[in-house]
């Protein structure tokens, strides 16, 4: 393997759960709900996939319990926001706190036990072709899901009539109301969409990126999609360039280290934030285009007068 | 008629296609609808009369299934059903227009109308089958085009075809003319004429009795959600009608005896503004002039610029060139609303909660808001003089028949119609030189809108200059010594309004002064217009 090759693998790895975690809550927000519970929701998804993957051996229930750790917690987000209509910004900051603390309490016996590793796929011949064949055919296979998931919710959005749904709920809940539509059940739903999404961008870090247990082994990276999701102007598409632009340049950051350049190391971490947040800001100029896809109703509580 | 009426039942024992019977609805301690029986037959326009609040719109919440009645029964077709949310509605043959759009601003004509028909799915299908139906009925519309950039007359079309393609039997309009030019309207009678003779029921509800008076069968008016009375609007006068509504008779307007105009106290110069919003108007080379004793009202249909010159002359958004905006003799292009005001200017914005008044705060509190600057009592030191603040409150609630239901209450807790009653008062309040007013009585009841155009009369005979901003006609036949009208954010000349009809009005809305602009894709229809406004539609 060349050392290019290498690079880019671990380009993909870095840039995978920020993808899944970010496409995840771009639903939630085209719904008009402003989740920012999603660090607390991947804390948890790493800290359930990780101990059900290590209790039973199996990679694949590990997986299945890091999504479903995600969607419990998107569930009491829901709960507190829709149905007891409480401030969609302070809960989601609870939440975090909540699932950071929560997730150091029951991970702490495991922390820093190895676990099992969902290993890389192999297609013979395919995986082998030079350069390009471990890129293309020798990811994991959550690697080859996450990207799928970004076209897939493209393709729901703008040409299913669920995602039509979505969107009209999102730009105007008493419309959608008026018309007959269940705002808060839509939103229900999306919630918890984005609740396994981030659950199992958590679960990618624990089971793929570095299977182990750490506390606070998310580092921020929820925070991170949260702002790819506003900067990618809520177009999926976006979102996978975003969430690779970002990938790049912090993992070239860490080369740069590496090779014993000298650029103070505070410049290097900030710089994947610039890069993303420039290239971003340059690509959504088009005003009209942002306006028409920003959910006008974002982080707007709505009660039925009934 | 008759034939439509001979297909549902027999004279004596008639069978309506929705009846109403004995409703009631409760809103906590509130009695939104009190007993209230309605019935509608198949092949006529039923009007729906009464002030705001008076409950109609719970009413017909309640036939479209998005409220549910605390008591009572509908019938449909003389069977008893239970109308649990609009999609069972529409199932029944029930379609709703609504006051305030039910449209999402993001998506396109047909993504709108699709929402609405769940059975549809081909959106190419549907967007020719939208352009048959809206050229059936005179109701023009591009399938894929953005919401967000349509007219008001526009979006009201979507909201018509959208529940025309439903095949409605029922058609529940609310407020539909609000927004309209007058020729506009004269083309919705048409299409709802022709609606009828196809035996489809119409519910409408209008503040505009001359139109109800020209165009129902049969009207029910409600006061303070109790049915007062039904009665037949083509016997009726528009003054008796007005006076069933409100229970009084209404207070008429009385124009200033002399005018004796002083010099110019407000004053614009080939005022442009780019406008900061996506879908704002830009304004071009606006040149008015009111002085000292009269009133100029501004016709135009909503979002064609209005509140960017009203923010333009307030001072919420600044011009480059000091002398682009006079106040009182004051170059103040370039000055904030702070320095106008201390020029003797004051100003009553169009949206009342959340821009003329803090919902949450006190009415006290809202007095300072505008204040605290021009009136040198009120702060000092930084500090707010309560006692004076709350004297001045409670001196405009008294003088404006403000109705509260506890002394100093929060903005929010009025009715619109007595909020702009305050807003209104709390700048006439301090005697200003110059008042502009954007939309004064804006989805107000008849009462108060008597009351507040009376109020702005007086203030111009007080020598003030006083600049209405409406798009209610009637109110500014009613106010104006002179009247223009803005149309994309052009301004006509001015004309005394001994010289305008409702007609001329009408055909400047629709932008028959706007100047041809060079490289822009507006140019044809702005020659159009020129020619004459055809029946189908004015431009948009």
């Amino acid at each position: 393997m060349t050392g290019f090759e290498a690079a880019v693998l671990t380009i993909i790895t870095a840039s995978t759960p920020l993808l899944m975690a970010a496409i995840g809550e771009l639903v939630v927000e085209r719904s008009g709900v402003l989740n920012l519970g999603v660090e607390g929701m991947m804390v948890m998804g790493a800290v359930c996939g990780f101990l059900a993957s290590y209790y039973t051996g199996s990679l694949i229930l590990g997986i299945l319990a890091s999504m479903m750790a995600g969607v419990l917690m998107s569930l009491l987000f829901g709960l507190l926001t829709q149905t007891f209509v409480t401030n969609q910004m302070a809960t989601g900051l609870a939440l975090t706190i909540l699932c950071l603390g929560l997730s150091g309490l029951i991970g702490e016996p495991l922390t820093g036990e190895p676990g099992l590793k969902l290993s890389a796929i192999s297609i013979p011949y395919l995986t082998d072709i030079p350069y390009v064949g471990k890129i293309l055919f020798g990811q994991d296979i959550l690697v080859y899901v996450s990207i799928a998931l970004v076209f897939a919710v493209q393709y729901m959005l703008f040409k299913s009539r669920m995602g039509l749904i979505i969107r009209a709920v999102g730009d105007s809940h008493s419309s959608a109301h008026a018309l007959g539509y269940s705002v808060i059940k839509v939103r229900y739903y999306c919630i918890m969409f984005g609740g396994a999404c981030a659950g199992l961008a958590g679960g990618y870090l624990s089971l793929v990126y570095t299977p182990q247990w750490i506390e606070d082994m998310t580092a921020g990276r929820g925070w991170i999609a949260l702002a790819l999701v506003v900067f990618a102007t809520w177009m999926p598409r976006r979102i996978l360039l975003g969430a690779y632009l970002f990938g790049t340049v912090w993992i070239m950051g860490l080369y740069v280290q590496g090779a014993g350049i000298a650029i103070p190391s505070q410049v290097l971490s900030a710089l994947p934030y610039v890069v993303t947040i420039v290239a971003l800001v340059i690509i959504s100029r088009n005003a009209t285009l942002t306006k028409l896809n920003t959910p006008t109703c974002l982080g707007q509580s709505f009660v039925p007068d009934r | 008629m008759a034939s439509a009426r001979g297909k549902t039942g027999d004279a004596s024992n008639e069978v309506y296609l929705l009846e109403a019977k004995n409703i009631t609805k409760k809103f906590g301690e509130f009695t939104a609808n009190d007993n209230v029986s309605i019935a509608l037959k198949a092949g006529e326009i039923h009007a729906l009369l009464g002030e705001n609040g008076a409950g109609k719109s719970t009413l017909v919440k309640m036939m479209y299934g998005s409220l549910q009645p605390t008591s009572g029964t509908l019938f449909w077709n003389g069977e008893q059903v239970e109308i649990n949310n609009p999609s069972m509605a529409r199932d029944l043959g029930i379609g709703m227009v609504f006051q305030h759009f039910s449209l999402f601003e993001s998506l396109n004509v047909v993504e709108n109308i699709i929402l609405a028909i769940p059975e549809e799915d081909d959106i190419a299908a549907l967007a020719v089958k939208i352009e048959k139906v809206s050229a059936q009925y005179g109701l023009p519309l591009e399938p894929y085009a953005v919401v967000a950039d349509l007219s008001v007359g526009e979006r009201q079309r979507i909201e018509i075809v959208r529940c025309l393609l439903q095949e409605p039997r029922l058609l529940i309009m609310d407020e539909p003319t609000a927004v309209l030019t007058p020729q506009e309207a004269e083309q919705l009678f048409i299409t709802l004429r022709k609606l009828t003779a196809e035996g489809v029921a119409i519910l409408y509800i209008s503040h505009r009795l001359e139109e109800v008076r020209k165009l129902c069968h049969d009207a029910t008016i409600l006061r303070r959600g109790i049915v007062v009375d039904n009665v037949d609007p083509q016997q009726e006068t528009a003054q008796s009608l007005a006076q069933l509504m409100v229970g009084e008779a209404i207070h008429k307007i009385e124009a200033r005896s002399a005018k004796k105009l002083g010099k110019t106290l407000l004053k614009t110069q080939n005022l442009n503004l780019k406008s900061g919003l996506q879908f704002g108007v830009d304004l071009i080379d606006i040149n008015l002039d009111v002085r000292a004793g009269e009133v100029l009202a501004i016709a135009g249909i909503a979002g064609n610029g209005q509140s960017e010159l009203f923010d333009a002359l307030s001072g919420e958004t600044r011009v480059s060139k000091k002398s682009t905006i006079q106040l009182n003799g004051v170059d103040c292009g370039t000055r904030g609303i702070r320095f106008r005001r201390k020029c003797e200017a004051a100003f009553a914005p169009e949206e009342r909660l959340g821009h003329g008044a803090v919902p949450s705060f006190k009415l006290s509190e809202n007095v300072i808001l505008t204040r605290h600057d021009s009136d040198d009592d009120l702060v000092r030191y930084g500090f707010m003089d309560g006692k004076l603040m709350k004297a001045i409150a409670a001196r405009i609630t008294k003088k404006r028949d403000v109705r509260v239901s506890k002394t100093d209450p929060e903005a929010e807790s009025l009715s619109g119609g007595n909020l702009q009653k305050f807003i209104v008062g709390r700048e006439l309040d301090r005697a200003p030189k110059v008042l502009i007013v954007n939309q004064p009585t804006w989805g107000v009841d008849a009462g108060a809108a008597a009351m507040i155009r009376q109020a702005l009369i007086n203030c111009a005979g007080r020598n003030a200059a006083v600049l209405v901003i409406s798009q209610d006609l009637d109110e500014i036949f009613e106010l104006a010594d002179r009247i223009a009208v803005i149309s994309r954010g052009q301004l006509s000349k001015s004309f005394a309004v001994e010289d305008m009809t409702f007609e001329k009005v009408g055909l400047l809305m629709a932008g028959a002064h706007e100047k041809a602009l060079p490289a822009d894709n507006d140019a044809a229809d702005n020659d159009a217009a020129d020619v004459e406004v055809e029946d189908n539609g004015a431009p948009v």
